[in-house]
């Protein structure tokens, strides 16, 4: 489903992202774990074409990112609060994805419907603008609306960041159905080794911008995983 | 600690992505600086002259200090529009270990240093120095000017107490028109009586203790003020306001395009800067009413084409010209979601002309000043229509700067840059040149026939236009989204 080759991401000559060759075949759910400044962000920045790679390619379902348009009606993303349009409601904001990708209103209703628990009452029908819910509140209508529309990729960065527990479970959930049951692709980046290695059936480890883990998720690896950060 | 925070402060500025272009206009801005600070010199000097030349039988100083009260309500006005209100992003500074008093000086201190306390100065000053010359004593005249002073820094602390209270504002008018009003039909001669007290300033040294007790009042009142104000959950507390929803489902005839549109609306609708946006270009509707009743032009002038184009393009060229930054704050969405960048412009340019046809709908009524208006405007809205609406389009792409939506549009230069400022002249001059050239060379009918004609054919070829501006909208589509991240320029 994705494709890196050679791609370098270079800052005024420092190289902050070097991956020679990665393929993510379809409905795979895919982890990047690293520590800070591994490159996480940037890599999922260059899959959405928000930063222009130095060199090589990134090819999304046959589409190259930062040459065609194509790779958008199939691919949904959170990234961060920028993500989210302060003066929306949560609900004209689900709506506007919504149009964006073709749904109507029942569509989107419908969806939402399967979220009920994990909004908690604090998201629909409150009247409020997404500028002024909290920060989780606010990710969680991001993370809800990456999946209108039935994408075949979801990228998430940080998703468990700033959740409660209860959510974060529910999260998890959500995920592993979605690229078992439905075949999307969900590429999800985390700090919290247990949390990916729960939800991922593959992490890849970034350090200092290139691959240097590319594991199989079995039951061996968190503990792979936590020898390999501790030192 | 002071010293910290100008350095912080210093940084902050040079630090910016958008420094290059940002730099162009402050240096436009410090020449403009330069220019008054120059003019108010020798208007201080020339002052004495010009008071001894309009009252010859009166002292200059006694002229001076009746008309002082003027001069504080008036200065008063000028700073609720222009005088910032002094800011310093201080979440950071509460975390760590420096006296929340220290922060409160150093922000009321430096604000003392503004721009408008010094262009005061450079008044009385030289006036104080012009007085010296001419004998009056020494002493007296440095006190004096200790007095004002005192009085520019009560101005300036006042002014922060005010607060852009519009009611204060308006009270301030009513009183000036009210104290002029006295003064004109002879009723009470207010600024007899406060020219006394003006005078006695400069006449009595001892009383200049008054202003500079006023002005340490202010300051503390101020501190006391803020200083209660620099908590984290005071900056952290929002107004949370209720939704003002509205049906729009009537955008859906404009078929792909709704969606955008629908945002679009919503976006000036709930948000401070761009609603007084649409109020104002409502209101320079009446803009024609000056220019219409000046006989001067005559009914075919080519200052008729610049209102024309003005009247018609107001809200083209106020909105448009922060395309892109508008949708600043969630600009990496945008450019991630299922949008075409096309789509995305397409919706822009139909919004920007559906305000033109309105505000041409709106300027119908200026037939009464003769049929040529109606027909200067109606061409110059068709050259909005096909010229200047891709043209600020295109000229959107090189906006990099961030606009955050709930400040107001008063004298809110954010997001403002130099091409701002060219892009006036294309949209404005070049239509003028057309009209002036064809209009002298042929006549004023084949001149409008021009300016509406080519409005015409380039909206026959809108599509390939927008194409083109997509393409300028790609190649600078990465600069866009790390300039609109950055939130301190």
């Amino acid at each position: 489903m994705i494709v890196a080759k050679n791609l370098t991401k270079q800052y005024g000559g420092k190289q902050v992202l070097n991956i020679e060759n990665l393929e993510i075949p379809k409905g795979q759910s895919f982890g990047l774990v690293g520590n800070n400044g591994a490159g996480k962000t940037t890599f999922f920045s260059l899959l959405l074409d928000l930063i222009e790679p130095s060199a090589g390619e990134i090819i999304n379902n046959n589409v190259q990112v930062n040459t065609s348009e194509d790779w958008k009606p199939f691919t949904s993303s959170f990234i961060d609060e920028t993500f989210l349009i302060g003066y929306l409601t949560p609900e004209e904001y689900f709506n506007f994805i919504g149009e964006l990708r073709g749904q109507n209103k029942a569509d989107v209703n419908a969806l939402l419907s399967r979220f009920e628990d994990f909004f908690h009452g604090e998201i629909l029908g409150q009247n409020k603008y997404l500028r002024d819910l909290s920060k989780g509140n606010q990710k969680k209508v991001g993370i809800v609306a990456s999946f209108i529309g039935n994408p075949e990729v979801v990228i998430l960065d940080e998703p468990f960041a700033n959740l409660d527990p209860t959510t974060q479970i529910r999260l998890k959930g959500i995920i592993k159905d979605l690229a078992n049951t439905q075949g999307v692709t969900v590429l999800v980046s985390s700090h919290d080794l247990i949390h990916v290695t729960e939800v991922c059936e593959r992490i890849v480890v970034l350090n200092k911008g290139e691959i240097v883990r590319d594991i199989e998720t079995s039951t061996e690896t968190l503990q792979e995983l936590e020898s390999f950060f501790a030192g | 600690m002071f010293k910290y925070f100008i350095n912080l402060q210093w940084k902050s500025f040079f630090r910016s992505a958008n420094l290059s272009k940002g730099l162009a206009l402050k240096i436009v801005m410090i020449f403009f600086a330069i220019y008054m600070l120059v003019s108010f010199t020798f208007l201080g000097i020339g002052l004495f002259f010009m008071l001894e030349k309009f009252f010859p039988d009166a002292d200059p100083m006694v002229i001076l200090s009746q008309y002082l009260v003027y001069w504080i309500i008036i200065e008063l006005l000028a700073r609720y529009f222009m005088q910032k209100l002094p800011v310093m992003d201080v979440k950071p500074m509460l975390l760590l270990p420096v006296k929340k008093s220290t922060i409160t000086h150093y922000i009321l201190g430096k604000s003392g240093f503004s721009f408008f306390n010094l262009l005061s100065m450079v008044i009385f000053i030289p006036f104080g120095m012009v007085l010296i010359a001419h004998d009056y004593p020494v002493a007296n005249v440095l006190i004096w000017l200790l007095s004002i002073l005192g009085i520019v820094m009560s101005i300036n602390y006042i002014n922060f107490i005010i607060n852009k209270s519009d009611k204060i504002f308006f009270g301030l008018l009513l009183t000036l028109l009210g104290i002029y009003g006295l003064e004109y039909f002879n009723i009470f001669s207010v600024t007899e009586y406060l020219g006394q007290m003006f005078y006695s300033l400069y006449a009595n040294p001892v009383l200049t203790v008054v202003p500079i007790v006023l002005a340490v009042i202010t300051y503390f009142l101020n501190y006391k003020f803020l200083r209660s104000r620099i908590f984290l959950d005071a900056s952290l507390k929002k107004e949370v306001k209720t939704v003002e929803a509205s049906d729009l489902s009537w955008t859906k005839r404009f078929g792909s395009i709704a969606p955008f549109l629908q945002l679009d609306l919503k976006l000036i609708w709930r948000n401070k800067r761009t609603k007084t946006q649409v109020f104002m270009s409502l209101a320079m509707i009446f803009y024609g009413l000056i220019f219409y009743k000046m006989d001067d032009f005559g009914p075919t002038s080519p200052m008729m084409v610049f209102v024309g184009i003005f009247i018609t393009g107001i809200f083209l060229t106020n909105f448009g010209q922060f395309i892109p930054a508008w949708d600043s704050a969630y600009y990496s969405m945008m450019m991630s979601q299922n949008i075409p960048l096309k789509k995305y412009l397409e919706s822009k340019s139909g919004l920007i002309s559906v305000s033109v046809v309105v505000m041409f709908l709106l300027s119908v009524p200026y037939v009464y000043f003769g049929w040529q208006a109606l027909a200067i405007n109606f061409s110059c809205a068709l050259y909005n229509l096909g010229v200047n609406v891709p043209l600020i389009l295109f000229f959107g792409s090189f906006n990099k700067k961030r606009i955050d939506l709930d400040k107001s549009a008063f004298g809110n230069m954010q997001g403002a840059g130099a091409a701002q400022f060219l892009i006036m002249l294309p949209i404005i001059v070049l239509p003028l040149l057309l009209y002036v050239g064809f209009k002298y060379l042929v006549s004023f009918e084949v001149a409008l026939m021009v300016i509406g004609g080519v409005g015409i054919i380039t909206f026959a070829f809108r599509n390939m236009l927008l194409n083109y501006v997509t393409k300028a909208y790609r190649k600078k589509k990465y600069g866009m989204i790390s300039g609109f991240k950055e939130t301190n320029s």
